[in-house]
């Protein structure tokens, strides 16, 4: 059973955060949910933060998504509910 | 209108932006200009990164909306002062015209529409919520003449809270525009002040491939897309997008 959090956003806003790391709009990828079998874009995941962490979950059963956390030169991603993330080093900030 | 270009932008994906001009659209709102060279072009309801880098090199990110179709290298922003924000105050009464920011995008392909899009457009916005949909009926006007209905839901709390209130005064032929007053109603107005309700939204389209766009704060979002549904606007035609 997924604990819904009260106030969340919508997938809209990992464009920026994700978009550092992909190299095609993240909002429009399509997600399948594996506990409600719910298909749906990530556009519409509901975004629990604040940043620089955020949580995607499915929007209609709240079944974890996906986790996004920036730190300074870092992107972590987690996808799903499996052990582990992907840690992507960023382009260095202007100067 | 052309869509985006697949120019690469500098330094990771962040633009230098100059801001080129402040105008109030409320007490708490404001139309900010940035001129970004090299500008790659977006589509009505994108959104941008806004990136202020501080004299000790603490940095601060915020996404605002784009409130109007591509215009070459200049970009619109709407951006409301958040009440204890960080950002918003600043860009919106302290931050000097010339001065330099940051910006990267266009973001987001989700909460888009174009006027290639078919069907009847219905767009429902809470106070500042309207600047992407703004973008989207701009770009919608720019096109000429549209055969398919489209209308304009903006929730205000007061008159004054009406952003785009003279671009709104003149619809265009197959508009249908609505201004709904939440707490005070201005002298004359026949509804009383109230949250949106089903009456508000009688006899705009309500076909399945109605194509919904619903923007504002969460709680409106959430009641705004209840609304939608219990008309029979399937979830998939509804596209969101809150600000908290």
């Amino acid at each position: 059973m997924n604990q819904r959090p009260a106030h969340h956003l919508d997938g809209n806003c990992l464009a920026g955060p994700l978009g550092q790391v992909l190299t095609l709009d993240p909002t429009t990828a399509w997600w399948t949910c594996p506990d409600c079998r719910t298909a749906s874009p990530v556009g519409r995941l509901h975004v629990y933060g604040p940043e620089p962490g955020l949580t995607g979950r499915c929007p209609d059963c709240a079944q974890l998504a996906l986790r996004v956390v920036t730190h300074p030169g870092h992107l972590w991603l987690q996808l799903g509910t499996g052990q582990g993330a992907f840690r992507f080093t960023l382009p260095p900030s202007p100067s | 209108m052309s869509a985006p270009k697949t120019g690469r932008s500098p330094s990771g994906g962040w633009w230098r932006a100059r801001l080129t001009s402040r105008d109030g659209q409320t007490t708490t709102g404001r139309t900010l200009r940035f001129e970004v060279p090299g500008w790659p072009g977006h589509r009505p309801g994108q959104h941008l990164d806004v990136r202020l880098t501080a004299d000790d090199g603490y940095q601060a990110v915020r996404s605002y909306s784009l409130a109007a179709p591509a215009a070459g290298e200049t970009v619109e922003l709407g951006v409301q002062t958040a009440p204890d924000g960080e950002v918003s105050p600043y860009l919106n009464d302290v931050l000097p015209i010339g001065a330099e920011a940051e910006v990267k995008g266009p973001l987001g392909g989700w909460f888009v529409w174009t006027p290639e899009t078919r069907g009847p457009l219905l767009l429902v916005a809470g106070g500042c919520g309207v600047v992407p949909l703004m973008a989207m009926l701009r770009a919608r006007r720019a096109a000429g003449t549209l055969v398919d209905p489209c209308a304009l839901v903006c929730s205000v709390r007061a008159p004054g809270e009406l952003w785009y209130a003279k671009e709104l005064a003149d619809p265009t032929g197959t508009e249908d525009l609505r201004v709904l007053y939440t707490r005070q109603a201005p002298p004359g107005e026949e509804r009383p002040a109230h949250r949106l309700a089903p009456d508000d939204l009688e006899g705009l389209p309500a076909s399945p491939e109605t194509r919904c766009y619903v923007c504002g704060p969460t709680g409106f979002v959430e009641h705004a897309a209840a609304l939608l549904q219990s008309r029979g606007h399937p979830p998939g035609s509804i596209r969101t997008e809150r600000f908290g």
